[in-house]
């Protein structure tokens, strides 16, 4: 197989892996956001449950996580996987894994805003939701921006974890293609694309805490 | 008729009591500095004051609203949220350590309230903020970030941020605690410029000197009771009280 071809097909699957990337996080900003208020909510019950949940995300193998999110329906409840295409199993288990840590460093973060921004707030008469996402939240995201990023760094390369259902993204193509031709040089062009990949990541993570260094 | 009337407050946290049965009523253009140890419970009558924490006991008054009343267990009964919103608009608080926003600019920490909270007309808050921040000799640093500000040029803008939706009572927590000796001066400057103006203020301090020129009324606090009341000669010059002597001379020793 010509390189250009074998590059045309890695880049395919790089294009499911940044699919898996962006769906991701998209989904997890807000989930782990969610999860880290029960997680710091007054009733004990449901604090309780984000504590449980945050555990068992953090204590397993995510393949292990892909593995039972694709295939648990249907050993489970003997649901049909025919409609139920692995691409979808892999945010699900990716949202549900990454939310978990995302909410630690949210709860880190929100603890770390002192009381008197909540009390100045309140004496304005801001209400509980707007001193939230006006006054706190963005004082949040400056604090986790370094911790973020290393979160989803991380995610590039979990992306590849999608193999294990089949997803077509980049790293089962090019594993595939390393056993067709008994050489690993997909596996080199593959690594050099995470490599870029992440360059990039890292390139915009720093702009955007440059952005946000007009305060302290 | 009183700007404030607090009547036999009472704050307990977890079965401690922290306020014992307070009673205080503010006129219209008085200043009213309170003075008193550490721990004897000035901040959390301020905190009740300003709806930062719920009393236990006791009912308030600001000017003709009726804020919180005594239920017929004796307990607080308080006005339903929506309402309390307004009432905050009705008296400003000055923090020992400012609490700017820091991810605001000066001119934005004054404005967001008034427009998101209390909906006024956004170009009248501006203008007014303005004026505000000229009087706090602050002009030219409306776009300033609250971190590049001096101590004392932030506890101005957190003067001008407590004054702009022109509240009937301004109360301060230690407005010069937190600053380095030499920035007190331009704080208190500011306070008496207000006073001058006839402005209705509660002042929590340490700074006896200043509650005596400034003050119309000064009240002794210790362990949860007003101890002893009276104008600054009274209190300070010749106090009646034996706690109110040992904590002056105590002040003075220092
Ligand atoms: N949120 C709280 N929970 C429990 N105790 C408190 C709380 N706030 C204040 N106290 C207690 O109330 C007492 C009075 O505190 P405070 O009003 O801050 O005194 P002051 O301002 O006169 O120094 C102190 O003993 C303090 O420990
Ligand atoms: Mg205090």
């Amino acid at each position: 197989m010509p390189i250009t071809n074998m590059i045309l097909q890695l880049a395919t699957g790089l294009l499911t892996s940044v699919n898996i990337f962006f769906l991701t996080l998209l989904f997890t900003f807000p989930f782990g956001l969610l999860v880290a208020l029960v997680r710091m909510s007054k009733n004990p019950f449901a604090s309780n449950i984000a504590r449980i949940y945050i555990s068992i995300m953090r204590g397993t193998p995510l393949m292990l996580q892909l593995l039972i999110v694709y295939f648990g329906p249907y050993y489970v409840f003997g649901w049909s996987l025919r409609n139920y295409p692995p691409f979808v199993a892999v945010i699900i288990a990716f949202v549900l894994n990454y939310s978990a840590y995302f909410a630690e460093i949210y709860r880190g973060g929100i603890a770390s805003i002192p009381i008197g921004q909540y009390e100045a707030a309140t004496v304005l008469g801001y209400s509980k939701q707007q001193t939230f996402f006006k006054i706190i939240l963005p004082q949040v995201i400056k604090r986790i921006v370094p911790p973020i990023t290393n979160e989803i760094i991380t995610l590039v390369k979990d992306t590849s974890l999608a193999q294990v259902i089949s997803v077509m993204e980049m790293f089962t193509i090019a594993k595939q293609i390393a056993n067709a031709q008994s050489s690993m040089v997909a596996l080199v062009v593959a690594g050099v694309f995470y490599y870029v990949f992440n360059f990039v990541v890292a390139v915009v993570m720093e702009q955007i805490e440059k952005k946000l260094d007009y305060y302290r | 008729m009183p700007v404030l009337e607090i009547k036999n407050l009472h704050k307990t946290f977890d079965q401690n009591e922290i306020l014992k049965g307070i009673d205080l009523t503010v006129d219209k253009g008085e200043v009213v500095s309170i003075i008193g140890p550490s721990g004897s419970g000035k901040s959390t009558l301020l905190r009740c004051a300003t709806l930062l924490e719920t009393m236990t006991k006791g009912s308030m008054k600001y000017s003709d609203t009726q804020v919180v009343t005594e239920g017929s267990d004796g307990f607080s009964v308080y006005l339903p949220p929506k309402e309390l919103t307004h009432v905050k608009a009705m008296f400003g608080l000055v923090f020992q350590n400012f609490n700017l926003f820091p991810h605001y600019s000066v001119l934005k920490n004054i404005i967001d309230a008034p427009i998101s909270v209390q909906k006024r007309n956004k170009d009248e808050v501006i203008a007014e903020a303005r004026q505000l921040l000229a009087k706090m000799g602050l002009a030219d640093r409306e776009n300033f970030y609250p971190y590049q500000l001096s101590g004392g040029q932030q506890q101005r803008v957190s003067i001008a941020r407590a004054l702009i939706n022109n509240p009937q009572i301004l109360f301060f927590d230690e407005p010069t605690s937190a600053l380095d000796p030499e920035l007190t001066g331009e704080i208190l400057k500011v306070i008496r410029e207000l006073a001058a103006m006839r402005m209705t203020m509660v002042i929590v301090t340490h700074e006896i000197e200043f509650a005596k020129n400034v003050s119309d009324r000064v009240i002794f606090m210790a362990d949860g009771v007003i101890v002893e009341q009276g104008s600054p000669q009274q209190v300070i010059q010749n106090p009646q009280q034996e706690r109110t002597r040992t904590f002056l001379a105590n002040l003075n020793k220092k």
